[in-house]
């Protein structure tokens, strides 16, 4: 077993030293993308420099964590593995960021192979201006290139990360879903300990093809989970997202969806229910390039004790893209006076003919409906999960595929871990 | 059972009770009747246990406990209900499952077993028809686009299926037409009993023809200016209040 690195930049800097002659794929980009992360540093952590895109983030914790840098070994009774959902779906498990073949059960009608065998970075993420996509660049080891062929439905399939302490991994998946074709990916992440996951994936529809993309973030409450995602969309594709983030210590959702066909949709919403002193920041970026294209984004925080969320939404509306339709809403209930949301929607637009919305809205639970719970009964901490729970429960009930509906239910009840207060039962209306 | 003893109560350093003495014993039903801003409300919340209210002296003891002491549940597990003078709407909350996790956490609270759905929506069924509500009112979610009289109803409902030992109805006569008061009353009457008792808050007479009171309370400026039996609410009806509390300063 290695010993304990050098934390912060430095550390990942000479883990790529350590590793650089058995990395796949073109070394050329792993060294520009060290160059670039070198120079950017982990936002907050270098000194005087604050980004904009990073204002409300800072990854010091991160700097400051030691990590084991080698892939950890993973006992086959590990705690980790009851926690998947039971199911009968395809599935691709990766531990500490590496494909386990004895834990996956490949999907018929979606061609896969590993990064680690066939690496390619492909054409949309920018090393160059973020750094985490710099250091995802210069680390990645392994991932999952998944592609559905033209006209395939391929149902569903799940990818899942489980982690454990220490482990510091950064996963390059890409999804590419052909012409007329369709995928319901269910994305999990879980994990043990202070561990940190920096996935970066690239996704790719083609025309007249549609992703429904899910993603239940449940990692440790200790571990730090970075996610950068860039999605392409041809002309009538749909990229449908729903990203429920519950677990971590410091999160960040980064998504830029590009619309570059026309009638092209994108989806990318979300709920956060954090408590204690998570920290999850939700950033997106929509381009609006090609006409007629609609883009939907509702964004919830549920927040609790301590927690901060953070929500940074823009649409571009290039000057070709006529007739388009953007609405976005971020929408926070604070649960505690200790609680935070920093909300920032933005809207730029150089087309003239185009139909555009945003919004954000902070709320407290009123207390003549907690009083009102109250005085029937019902105890103060299951008074205020019932009136939280409809809305957020509403949104992932809105999701196409049952199956994940129904593991998010069960996550729920059971109950995030971190968190500060209780859950309701089950009988909670919905 | 319940024995209030120079109750005072603010809100924001406002006082508003000034006072009050009164005890309501085991099986009985007692009126308070008083104009407006005499503390009606005010008493019906601090006996509640709501939080923008501050007691500045006094005691409530119920059942040998003290009422001011515990939480608003806890009360509410002790067996005192509020029916609300202004039913709070909760968008996206089922009355049936409302209704069912309150009794639900009143019955664990006294290590009674809990409902399942179909036990619950039994006895809610029965009940709703006795109050001859339409059977979709549990279907809907809690008082969201009922009419006044509805949400009142409503607050009837939620009382017969809680079976308080201790209920309190502030003006949960007003705004009610005449046929919608005989089913509040019934409803209340259907459950008086040596277990009950009742505190009930009104501006008029009219409806303690149908619940006739044990006793009859006035309240003016925050105390208890008159007691009596029955027939005060119609000496009340018949001069108003503002001969009355003319006559008892």
């Amino acid at each position: 077993m290695t010993a304990l690195m050098q934390t912060g930049v430095g550390g990942f800097l000479s883990r790529f030293e350590q590793l650089r002659e058995h990395l796949p794929g073109d070394p050329g980009q792993r060294i520009a993308a060290a160059d670039a992360f070198r120079r950017a540093g982990l936002p907050g952590a270098t000194s005087g420099r604050r980004e904009e895109a990073w204002k409300y983030t800072s990854l010091r914790p991160v700097a400051d964590a030691e990590f084991q840098q080698s892939l950890a070994s993973f006992a086959g009774d590990s705690a980790l593995l009851p926690r998947l959902p039971r199911f009968d779906a395809p599935r691709i498990v990766f531990v500490d960021g590496e494909y386990r073949p004895e834990l996956s059960a490949l999907p018929p009608a979606v061609n896969f192979s590993r990064f680690a065998d066939h690496a390619v970075f492909g054409t949309l993420a920018r090393p160059d201006s973020e750094p985490l996509v710099a250091l995802n660049t210069m680390l990645a080891e392994d991932g999952a290139t998944l592609t559905v062929a033209e006209g395939i439905d391929a149902g569903l399939l799940l990818l899942v990360s489980l982690a454990t302490d220490v482990a510091a991994f950064h996963p390059r998946h890409a999804i590419h879903l052909a012409a007329g074709s369709r995928l319901t990916l269910l994305e999990l992440s879980l994990g043990d300990g202070t561990y940190l996951h920096n996935p970066v994936v690239e996704v790719h529809v083609a025309e007249d093809a549609a992703l429904t993309h899910v993603r239940l973030q449940n990692e440790s409450p200790a571990a730090f989970h970075l996610s950068t995602l860039y999605a392409e969309i041809a002309e009538r594709g749909t990229y449908d997202s729903f990203a429920l983030n519950v677990g971590a210590r410091i999160a960040r959702t980064e998504v830029h969806a590009r619309l570059v066909g026309a009638k092209g949709i994108a989806h990318l919403n979300g709920a956060q229910l954090l408590g204690g002193m998570q920290h999850a920041d939700f950033t997106t970026v929509v381009k609006h390039i090609a006409p007629s294209c609609t883009s939907r984004q509702t964004v919830k925080n549920v927040l609790a004790g301590h927690a901060k969320g953070v929500f940074q939404g823009r649409i571009e509306v290039a000057r070709a893209a006529q007739k388009t339709d953007g609405y976005q809403m971020n929408q926070t209930l604070l649960l505690s006076p200790d609680a935070e949301i920093d909300t920032k929607p933005e809207l730029e637009i150089f087309a003239d003919d185009v139909k555009c919305s945003h919004g954000a809205t902070v709320g407290e639970l009123d207390p003549d409906q907690l009083f009102y719970l109250r005085s029937r009964g019902i105890s103060d901490a299951e008074a205020r999960s019932i009136l939280y729970a409809p809305s957020s429960q509403r949104r992932w009930m809105r999701s196409r595929t049952k199956r994940s509906a129904k593991y998010w239910r069960a996550r729920w009840r059971t109950g995030g871990r971190g968190r500060s207060h209780e859950r309701h039962d089950p009988s909670c209306p919905a | 059972m319940l024995e209030i003893r120079g109750l005072s109560a603010a809100i924001e350093d406002k006082p508003i009770l000034q006072g009050i003495d009164l005890t309501v014993p085991q099986g009985e039903v007692h009126a308070i009747m008083g104009p407006n801003g005499s503390g009606k409300s005010t008493l019906a919340y601090v006996l509640s246990g709501r939080e923008d209210y501050v007691v500045t002296g006094g005691s409530v003891m119920f059942d040998g406990r003290d009422l001011l002491a515990m939480a608003p549940e806890e009360r509410a597990a002790a067996g005192v209900f509020l029916a609300f003078q202004y039913p709070v709407e909760l968008p996206g909350v089922g009355n049936a499952n409302f209704l069912r996790t309150a009794l639900n956490a009143l019955r664990r609270s006294r290590g009674e077993g809990e409902l399942d759905a179909v036990q619950f929506l039994k006895m809610a069924r029965a009940e709703t028809r006795r109050l001859a509500m339409p059977d979709d009112m549990l279907r809907r979610n809690v008082n969201v686009g009922f009419s006044g009289g509805e949400k009142k109803r409503n607050e009837v409902l939620q009382m017969a299926i809680l079976r308080p030992r201790l209920a309190i109805l502030d003006e949960t006569d007003s705004g009610l037409d005449i046929d919608a008061l005989k089913i509040v009353a019934d409803g209340v009457n259907a459950l008086r009993g040596p277990e009950f008792s009742a505190l009930i808050i009104t501006h008029y007479q009219r409806l303690l023809d149908h619940i006739v009171p044990d006793r009859v309370h006035v309240l003016s400026d925050g105390r208890i200016i008159r007691s009596g039996g029955p027939e005060l609410a119609h000496e009340l009806e018949a001069k108003g209040y503002a001969d009355m509390v003319a006559e008892a300063v």
